[in-house]
């Protein structure tokens, strides 16, 4: 059910959530980013797009993931607590939403090459895999640090035809990466659409991104309506590197005041280690990647490279939608260190058969750190599956 | 008056605009590269302020951030540098950088701290036509600084004349669509060129992004004011002993 109270939450015309947002880009990029800004909202809104996207989700995704009651974990935490399963996506999390959206519209653009970052792979894996799909030759920017920590997914993205190019340049992670993607899509304007991974990135990207990943809310709402006779939990808490799936998971419960939303960054080694990549708590206001948002850097505004056990969390920026919801108080931004997220990606794995991305591992956490009345409804949004951090895991077995 | 517009006014064709990163190629040779460039032939320095993220800059500018960087440079120290700039140095000077460092020094005192050291114009790639106008312009003119924006082949006509009415001191032409120090072929962009000095804007063009040669060099300036030199001279300091040498055999060998 749409809710019809004005959206305080949504971006304005100017990119805009708030403080934060717009299009901090160089001209080279204009022609490119204002394509998509006047037409994103169109191509998605066309029926035909809307059946091909639809079918595809069910079809090929596997959507509508599960809303799994996790009862041993509930009966911990004396809380009804629900998964949202998005680690039943194709290729293990919930990235593939994403790229599945923009890859039809990168098709109906006319787009022939398709560019993308990643930082642990699984957003390289999922671009991949849709361009395998739909035939466009695929280009992934990988830093060249995490090309080496990250070899499975390296190989999957080659095995599905994408050529990964290293980034070499900076800090050699994925915020290199993104630059190095973004240099690319300044070098080839015409005939190439860039895929971002987060709610990150000039105007449009952090909405549309949002957008295509709030079908994981939206499902949310009817499983919960079916499951417990009302379609509002009482909490929904996911972890946030960008912030692609927990925009997904608060998306279509913004503007109910009365779901808390619980936004989970990774400490890294704790906030004051000097380790860390909480940028809610460590950044301040700056502009990266083309958005302005909150951002860790030092005093003279350089970057700062973050650090944090879960590839997908350790990106220095957060989405401007979520700077915004932390500045508001809409969402509460709580922390959990690299050794907290292990014990729960351990501790999950062992109480509901199930194992967790360790970045959903920090979302797990939280629990331990709330306290709950007994009949909250509380959804945590299981982003993806741990496979891909095995050999992290097992280093503490 | 600005110096800018005082160069344009004396000078219209085969202006040579060379840019260096500040901190480059050691901390403190900020000042012996302008001394370098005005005593070589060059009609505007261009200043980097270096960023550990140049979006719109390849490999060869990227590389000269990262070690301006290591070497300690900041804007804050920049500033210290060109406090007594005026004394030795005539050149117009532009200050080239993205917004984020000057978002944490903070935009007003950097305005006026630029002013009061003698700068004449600052370029920021990242910095959008819609925020200039809304927030930033009267910053800026309020300090006599220049306000210099890109235009790109790929920029229609109606934008850029946009642009040209919120630029001043200069248009800076993009060569091609691609970071700086590309080796596209600037003889196809004959066109573009003679488009745009078609179109009577109100401000002179210079030409950068892939500038390197005496070859290049004319190309830019046949249908244009002149042209910017960036990463050819980056690289030509790349393992220079003497800086005023390196420059005078660099620049002889674009202008002689």
């Amino acid at each position: 059910m749409m809710t019809t109270q004005q959206n305080n939450f949504a971006v304005n015309e100017h990119g805009y959530y708030g403080d934060f947002g717009g299009a901090f880009i160089p001209e080279m990029l204009y022609p490119n980013v204002k394509q998509l800004q006047e037409q994103y909202l169109q191509i998605m809104q066309e029926p035909a797009f809307q059946q091909e996207l639809q079918q595809l989700l069910r079809d090929y995704v596997g959507r509508p993931t599960p809303l799994f009651l996790a009862e041993r974990v509930s009966e911990k935490h004396g809380v009804k607590v629900y998964l949202k399963r998005e680690d039943l996506c194709h290729t293990g999390a919930h990235k593939i939403n994403n790229t599945v959206g923009q890859i039809l519209l990168a098709q109906r653009l006319g787009k022939k090459r398709i560019i993308a970052e990643t930082g642990a792979g699984q957003h390289g894996v999922a671009t991949a895999t849709v361009c395998a799909l739909k035939g466009l030759e695929c280009i992934v920017y990988m830093g060249e640090k995490d090309i080496e920590r990250q070899a499975p997914n390296v190989a999957r993205m080659q095995m599905l035809g994408a050529t990964v190019v290293p980034a070499i340049s900076g800090s050699k992670t994925l915020k290199d990466a993104t630059n190095e993607a973004i240099r690319d899509w300044i070098n080839n304007p015409v005939d190439t659409h860039y895929i971002i991974g987060s709610v990150v990135g000039p105007h449009p990207y952090p909405d549309m991104v949002a957008r295509f990943q709030s079908i994981i809310s939206e499902e949310i709402k009817k499983q919960l309506l079916e499951k417990t006779g009302s379609e509002l939990p009482t909490h929904v808490i996911a972890c946030v590197g960008g912030g692609s799936n927990a925009a997904g998971a608060f998306y279509h419960f913004l503007d109910d005041l009365s779901v808390q939303l619980v936004a989970v960054e990774a400490a890294g080694c704790g906030i004051d280690s000097g380790m860390s990549a909480a940028t809610s708590q460590l950044g301040k206001p700056g502009i990266l990647h083309g958005s302005k948002s909150l951002l860790m850097q030092t005093e003279d505004g350089q970057v700062v490279e973050p650090h944090s056990i879960s590839a997908g969390l350790d990106y220095p920026g957060i989405g401007p939608l979520h700077a915004h919801l932390f500045k508001t108080g809409r969402a509460v931004f709580m922390s959990a260190t690299d050794e907290q997220a292990l014990k729960a990606g351990f501790e999950i794995s062992r109480t509901e058969g199930i194992i967790p991305a360790l970045e959903t591992a920090h979302a797990f956490h939280i629990l331990n750190e709330m306290t709950f009345r007994k009949d909250d409804v509380v959804v945590i949004c299981l982003s993806g599956r741990g496979d891909k951090d095995l050999a992290t895991y097992m280093k503490y077995l | 008056m600005n110096r800018i517009d005082e160069l344009f006014a004396k000078k219209n064709k085969k202006v040579l605009n060379v840019y260096c990163t500040a901190g480059y190629p050691h901390l403190n040779s900020t000042v012996e590269v302008l001394t370098a460039l005005q005593q070589n032939g060059a009609d505007l320095a261009e200043i980097g302020m270096p960023y550990s993220d140049p979006l719109a800059d390849g490999p060869v500018i990227q590389q000269s951030n990262m070690i301006a960087l290591e070497n300690g440079m900041s804007i804050s120290i920049l500033f210290e540098q060109l406090q007594q700039v005026r004394e030795t140095i005539a050149l117009p000077i532009i200050l080239m950088g993205y917004m984020n460092p000057i978002m944490q020094y903070g935009l007003e005192k950097f305005c006026a701290d630029a002013e009061a050291v003698g700068v004449d114009g600052i370029i920021l790639p990242d910095l959008p036509m819609y925020e200039f106008e809304t927030i930033y312009k009267d910053l800026f003119n309020k300090h006599n600084l220049r306000f210099i924006f890109l235009v790109t082949p790929e920029t229609g006509e109606e934008r850029i004349r946009k642009i040209d009415a919120l630029s001043s001191g200069f248009l800076y032409a993009v060569s091609s669509s691609s970071t700086t120090g590309n080796n596209k072929a600037i003889s196809d962009q004959s066109n573009y060129f003679k488009k745009l000095q078609g179109m009577q804007l109100k401000n002179p063009i210079l030409v950068g992004f892939g500038i390197k040669d005496r070859e290049t060099f004319q190309t830019a300036c046949a249908n244009t004011n002149g042209a910017i030199i960036g990463s050819a001279y980056i690289k030509a300091l790349q393992d220079s002993v003497n800086i005023q040498a390196s420059t005078k055999e660099f620049l002889n060998s674009i202008t002689a």
